[in-house]
């Protein structure tokens, strides 16, 4: 077990490199990323939980990295939105218009990436279930649920 | 793509692949080492005065800066009325005003001196309502309201009242009206207050350089109205402030308000100008800062028994809350468009903003428009429910068209208004409306499907204007330089586009200056009321234009002709009748280059500017004037599921049919109507703020502030019409706000006939229905 009383220098798993990084005990993931690590696409939205707009994969799995601690965080892979290279769920998001302040786009991102990754061939009450996490203020998630319904799609076709 | 047309075709915005890779900046993603964090103490009490106010422990704290309280370089502030001290001085008015600000090294340290700031209140009655504001012996919100300065001379408040403007309609003979009225049907409705919710809360920061500039970055919707009210209430040159606005991460009208940029500017002040930052946590965000108004209004309309409405009374009050911000010209919208898009010759409307202990509203997406359509949208339910007419026959009888007048009896036209009747023509097929507007399902539901008709106008001051600039790069592309915020309806792409069909280029040769810097951008008055791509649409083709000509100048030159037989395409500048004849733009970037060597003309640089002309203020006993240059009409359909068992309902489709004029992006146009309609349905079902009995507002998070989540929305259909506004930019006329304004009225309607009662209260949650039917008696199922 590590214990961190203060602010100390520890190794974290960003987007496949170790960084070095100082934290505080009471620094939150998002805090981390952003501040220490410049990685911004991770969107304060509530710090509450509530919002998704902060959504980043700790091994695979969508987290709200407001509410996880940066020391949790340690010895497991982080995935931020800096990390996804050309995905076809970033493609779909932009023929779809998915978006259109964008504020909330990481958010959605990570976890139909996850969602596309861990159950490729999710219906749609699972879809539901996923999506429901986040909230986007200017869109009518429809755009959103197209992009994601034809990016399962395209998996599918090339994994049928 | 060379010739092939750029309008009416959807495009990639141009900002897109910035958004789904996270590179995108808004405001709080620029963090700089060495930038003080404020934070502000919010009052507990929503009206009070302030005892004492103890800073001593608090400046002792770790880390903290300095603390800011009323009493420093007090100023008030307001675009309508000068109302609003940024930091409550003396007495609060609202529940989360703030009351001081600690400046501290970081966000921690300045939170805990907040902690330790101790501040008493001696409570004040609060006024929680309009009719509190209004009942003799009210509590007044602002005892000298009558000595406060009103920089917009057309307001009116009230000495000794809370009532903060009046205004009023007087068409036609109200008299006569009632007199050829048949048949009377009245209607009260009450829309409650509820939070813009951009997922983007609100930040900014300043910094006070020794040279005198002062530099506020901020998510604003208004970076020029930041600029000119920082410069006036703290006598700066207007030149010495910087404003820089990002990319904002949705608005809706929230930031259009001018509430952080006084706070950091006093912040830094205080600090010797060094950088402070202050970010809104969502709390924050929906207590303190501005929201949407709530509104309560009596209709009141007489109509022929075939059907033809004679006569309209209604009176609406605005609540505003403790200060005005832009409520009483939300008031004045609400009044000027109060008919709906219906021919209505005699009409009186009194339109009154009030002063409450509630926290205080700014510019809300449908800016009173949402309000006002509810309002003439039930009362024309309920009258053709008395005349047992359909719902579809009657508002087509009085739909609005070319020879009408509207209620400050300016003449509609075509152009300026739009075909309803082609809107409501085309609704009707895409909902299926003649197989009926209710059935029973086997299941035992009930399918209901209610419609809303709407319009708006834009109500800008009479002097709003917007400019555009183009220069060269070296490889011949183009810099379009302008002052509206992309808030996220990709307005920015919008004017990419109409440039481009101007020029007859390819849009990726067209580089848009994505944000917005008050030094270097032409002025914008506000990425407000819809109006962005009819402005700076007009002012692009302006600079175009101007291009244009620049280029023929010197390209007679450079191809020894005259400027006649010139052509601008693709990037070149060719002879008409000899196309291979030609000079490219980059060849032209630095002027023309003779063979000898020897160069003319230098850079060329475009200008374009636009201003709305010919407005007129409203007269202060009949509203007679020309508030806006356009309207823009429209159709709309809410289908639902009610469960009458259990008072539930689904949302199965919902429908919107727009006369956009002409579509410049479609799936841009699209995606933001269809974004309003989702917020229609948020306040139509469920969004809502709640105040106690002492006016402290009780749902301040997104746990207990509800929003419409992923799977919860209806199928979406958006159709447009073009009927082109022969002023606007290829005939475009506004489209933004449009989605989300019949949405209310058009599910209220729906609802209220399938539960077969009047709801006129918003919102319609589950258990509204079920306290209705049952008179909130527990049954067992
Ligand atoms: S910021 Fe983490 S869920 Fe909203
Ligand atoms: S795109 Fe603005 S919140 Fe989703």
């Amino acid at each position: 077990m590590i214990e961190i009383l203060e602010p100390s220098i520890v190794t974290l798993n960003v987007n496949g490199v170790d960084r070095k990084v100082t934290v505080k005990p009471s620094d939150t993931l998002l805090f981390t990323l952003r501040n220490e690590l410049g990685l911004t696409g991770a969107k304060p939205g509530c710090e509450n939980g509530d919002c998704g707009a902060c959504t980043v994969l700790v091994d695979g799995w969508p987290i709200k990295s407001c509410l996880m601690l940066t020391v949790e965080a340690l010895g497991k892979n982080i995935l931020t939105v800096e990390g996804l290279k050309n995905t076809t769920i970033q493609k779909a998001f932009v023929e779809n218009f998915s978006f259109q302040c964008g504020y909330c786009t990481s958010g959605f991102l990570m976890v139909c990436h996850a969602l596309a990754t861990v159950q490729p061939d999710a219906n749609e009450a699972v879809i539901e279930e996923w999506l429901q996490s986040n909230i986007c203020r200017c869109t009518g998630y429809e755009e959103i649920g197209n992009a994601i319904k034809s990016t399962l799609n395209q998996i599918n076709t090339m994994q049928g | 793509m060379s010739d092939t047309k750029q309008i009416g075709v959807t495009t990639v915005r141009k900002e897109a692949w910035d958004k789904v890779t996270g590179a995108a900046k808004y405001t709080g993603d620029t963090i700089t080492t060495g930038t003080f964090h404020g934070k502000i103490l919010t009052s507990t009490c929503a009206h009070g005065l302030i005892k004492s106010l103890n800073i001593e422990k608090a400046k002792r704290s770790k880390g903290v800066q300095a603390i800011i309280t009323g009493e420093y370089l007090p100023a008030l502030t307001g675009s309508i009325i000068k109302d609003h001290p940024p930091i409550a001085r003396n007495k609060v008015r609202y529940f989360g005003e703030p009351v001081a600000l600690v400046v501290a090294n970081t966000e921690q340290e300045a939170s805990m001196g907040v902690n330790l700031i101790e501040v008493e209140y001696e409570p004040l009655p609060v006024v929680n309502s309009i009719s509190d504001a209004l009942k003799p012996n009210a509590t007044l919100v602002h005892e000298h309201l009558g000595t406060y300065y009103c920089p917009d001379a057309t307001v009116y408040p009230k000495a000794h009242t809370n009532m903060a403007d009046q205004v009023k309609i007087r068409k036609g003979n109200i008299e006569l009206g009632w007199a050829e009225s048949e048949i009377v049907v009245e209607t009260t409705i009450n829309l409650p207050g509820s939070d813009h919710l951009s997922i983007e809360t609100r930040v900014a920061k300043a910094e006070i350089l020794p040279s005198g500039i002062v530099n506020i970055y901020t998510s604003s919707q208004g970076p020029f109205a930041v600029k000119e009210e920082i410069s006036k209430n703290y006598q700066i040159p207007e030149g010495n402030v910087v404003v820089h606005t990002p990319l904002v991460g949705g608005g809706f009208g929230g930031k259009a308000a001018i509430q952080l940029e006084p706070l950091v500017y006093l912040a830094s002040f205080a600090v010797g100008g060094k950088m402070v930052v202050l970010s809104m946590t969502r709390e924050e965000d929906i207590m303190t800062s501005p929201s949407k108004i709530s509104t309560e209004g009596i209709i009141k309309l007489g109509a022929t028994k075939e059907g033809i409405i004679k006569a309209l009374e209604c009176v609406y009050y605005v609540d505003c809350g403790a200060y005005t911000d832009t409520g009483p010209r939300m008031a004045k919208s609400i009044a000027i468009d109060c008919s709906g898009p219906y021919n209505i010759e005699n009409i009186l409307c009194d339109s009154i903003s009030v002063y409450t202990n509630h926290g205080y509203s700014t510019s809300f997406r449908g800016f009173g428009h949402t309000a006002s359509t509810f309002g003439i949208e039930r009362a024309i339910e309920k009258l053709a429910k008395k005349l047992n007419m359909d719902p579809f026959d009657i508002r087509m009888k009085n739909a609005i068209t070319e020879g009408n007048t509207s209620p400050t009896q300016e003449k509609i036209t075509f152009s300026n208004a739009g075909n309803l009747v082609a809107c409501m023509q085309k609704l009707k097929e895409i909902i299926n409306w003649d197989e009926g507007n209710i059935r029973q399902t086997e299941k035992g539901t009930i399918i209901a499907k209610g419609i809303s008709s709407f319009w708006k106008t834009s109500n800008s001051p009479t002097n709003a204007s917007s400019g555009v600039i183009l220069t060269l790069n070296d490889d011949g592309s183009l810099n379009l330089n302008f002052g509206a915020v992309e808030i996220g309806p990709g307005m920015k792409t919008t004017a990419a586009q109409i440039l481009a069909e101007r020029l007859k280029m390819d849009i990726s040769s067209i580089h848009v200056f994505m944000d917005v810097n008050t030094q270097l951008s032409p002025k914008h008055w506000k990425t407000v009321a819809s109006m962005t791509t009819f402005m700076i649409g007009n002012a692009v083709l302006g600079a175009a234009n101007d291009f244009i000509s620049q280029l023929k100048e010197i390209g007679g030159i450079a191809l020894e002709c005259s400027q006649d037989e010139l052509e601008v395409a693709n990037q070149k500048v060719f002879i008409s009748h000899r196309p291979d004849i030609f000079i490219s733009f980059k060849d032209l970037v630095h002027g023309y280059q003779y063979t000898s060597g020897m160069s003319i003309y230098g850079q060329i640089i475009a200008k374009g500017s636009y201003i709305m002309s010919r407005l007129t203020p409203l007269d202060r006993e009949t509203g007679k004037g020309k508030p806006a240059v356009s309207w823009t009409v429209g159709a709309q359909a809410v289908e639902i599921e009610y469960n009458p068992k259990y008072y539930s309902y689904r949302l199965l489709r919902a429908a919107s049919v727009i006369d956009a004029g002409k579509v410049i992006n479609p799936k841009a146009a699209r995606g933001v109507v269809m974004g309003g309609m989702s917020m229609g349905l948020g306040i139509a079902t469920r969004e809502e703020f709640i105040y106690d009995p002492k006016a402290v507002l009780s749902n301040t998070s997104l746990r207990t502030y509800k929003l419409l989540r992923f799977g919860e929305n209806p199928k979406y259909a958006v159709e447009f019409v073009e009927t082109p506004q022969i002023d606007g930019p290829f005939g475009a006329r506004g489209v933004a706000e449009h989605g989300i304004l019949g949405i209310p009225a058009a599910f209220a309607n729906a609802i209220s006939l399938a539960a077969d009662d009047e709801f006129n209260d918003l919102p319609v949650s589950h258990e509204t229905i079920w306290k209705k039917k049952t008179g909130g008696k527990y049954d067992t199922l």
